[in-house]
């Protein structure tokens, strides 16, 4: 955050895009999330660390009502977030996500996979959807393969153009889940550059990823999940050099090494 | 000579006629089956494999025996060699279509329907834009396969007394066994080329289908 923006934001409090409180999640006895309390404001972006199957993932997963949950409430902008409601279709275009596995639509080109929610969900014209796609691959430095198939794509580009396709809703808030951990290591450059890019143009999100140097730079907040729980939070550089938790300090020093 | 390649032609149109229309009932039915096939009911996923399981071990010959025979001793109904056969090479036909398009349904990744519902679309939409292409492209090859493959083993049923394509042939190869002792190479041949132009045909759509593919998977 700027200095200018945190003057804006201590005037007027920060208008809440998530709010989530007492979120229980569990897959039979498996108790996943245990009674999670966080939100998110406008132009903030989260990124989610902790240790595998701490729930991280899942906790995506709940925010965009693809897990039933039993516990709390989830809600977005004050509507509340209901696993199997009808007016999940309408919260679903405000939320953009993205998932670690290469998920475009394989039957269709690179343009179409991105123009066809806004044509089929919003109703939005071709000829609209079409320009604004093909500006959105510009920015992502794929304009070229519009008229390709996602198998004619490396796996950064792949995931490029999922974020293009989410982006084309003009979500409130992106999801991005681990986007970059089935790719090969020069790729992961590629693609997190452009959710850097995201994030100085103000775009809230939620981010669950394993690139620890990578959540210190995008990082508004930092969130430290394990066992279902939030652990510490803070903003990165605090967080990063002086966890104030044993289980936080524990969980990164498995990022670095000494002889 | 003329006179034999119009039977010959006449015992093709009973093959044919006898596979387009077990094939036409096939894609129906097994659609509808492998719809339930995917469901996650237990007793009804043990019915639909005990079925296909029963179909599939069992010689298309003894279906076949047994629905115009057997079933004619049981119920006195009465069924013609032709309607025999196609009640049999539907249940068969049907069986495998069934099990078909729940592996084309099964095939697509589950985070197709996630990144799907993410967008926004609703189940409609999510099946009729992303899911059922996709199943359709799996299955097209191997419903051309299973087509060619029905067509072929119709060559059974001379066996009940229908007469098409070959037993035409074996009818004039004995016609002309003291004329014309060879007669039988060039009765087959023919036949296999008549066989030849309808599968064929079939296979190299099914070819065309899968490198069309290859491109976009």
């Amino acid at each position: 955050m700027t200095e200018q923006e945190q003057n804006a934001s201590a005037a007027n409090p920060p208008e809440h895009i998530i709010d989530i409180s007492g979120l229980v999640k569990s897959f039979g006895d498996n108790v996943v999330l245990d009674g999670i309390d966080m939100s998110v404001s406008r132009g903030e972006v989260v990124v989610l660390i902790g240790p595998s199957g701490c729930g991280k993932s899942t906790l995506l997963r709940c925010l965009n009502g693809l897990e039933p949950i039993q516990g709390g409430s989830i809600s977005l902008h004050g509507e509340p977030v209901v696993y199997g409601s009808k007016s999940l279709y309408k919260i679903r275009q405000k939320i953009g996500m993205v998932f670690q596995s290469y998920d475009l639509f394989p039957h269709l080109t690179v343009l179409k996979n991105i123009m066809l929610s806004p044509i089929k969900v919003q109703k939005r014209s071709k000829e609209d959807t079409e320009k604004e796609a093909m500006e959105l691959l510009e920015r992502v430095g794929l304009a070229d393969k519009a008229k390709s198939y996602p198998s004619e794509l490396s796996g950064g580009q792949k995931q490029r153009v999922a974020i293009c396709r989410s982006l084309i809703m003009n979500p409130e808030i992106m999801l991005l889940d681990e986007i970059t951990a089935a790719l090969d290591p020069e790729m992961v450059h590629e693609v997190l550059n452009v959710v850097l890019d995201l994030a100085k143009n103000g775009t809230t999100m939620m981010i669950v990823t394993h690139e620890m140097a990578f959540a210190e730079a995008v990082a508004d907040r930092i969130i430290f999940l394990d066992g279902g729980s939030i652990i510490e939070q803070g903003v990165p550089s605090e967080f990063f050099k002086r966890p104030q938790t044993e289980r936080a300090e524990r969980f990164l020093k498995t990022f670095t090494y000494s002889k | 000579m003329g006179n034999n390649f119009l039977r010959l032609l006449s015992g093709l149109w009973v093959t044919v006629r006898i596979s387009l229309i077990s094939i036409a009932f096939s894609l129906v039915l097994g659609t509808l089956l492998g719809a339930v096939m995917t469901s996650k009911n237990k007793v009804v996923k043990v019915i639909c494999r005990v079925y296909l399981e029963i179909v599939r071990i069992m010689p298309q010959l003894v279906w076949l025996f047994i629905v115009f025979f057997g079933v004619t001793r049981l119920t006195g109904a009465n069924f013609g060699g032709e309607t025999s056969a196609v009640i049999v090479f539907t249940i068969w036909g049907a069986a495998e279509m069934g099990d078909l398009v729940r592996g084309a349904f099964q095939a697509i990744p589950k985070h197709q329907f996630e990144s799907s519902l993410s967008l926004g679309l609703t189940k409609p939409q999510m099946y009729l834009n992303i899911i059922f292409p996709q199943a359709l492209r799996n299955l097209l090859p191997n419903v051309i396969n299973l087509a060619t493959r029905m067509i072929k083993t119709t060559a059974l049923v001379s066996i009940i007394g229908i007469t098409e394509v070959l037993k035409v042939g074996k009818q004039i190869i004995d016609a002309n066994r003291f004329e014309f002792p060879n007669a039988a190479i060039w009765v087959y041949a023919a036949i296999f080329f008549m066989y030849f132009l309808i599968c064929f045909p079939l296979s190299m759509i099914s070819r065309a289908i899968v490198k069309k593919q290859q491109r976009s998977e």
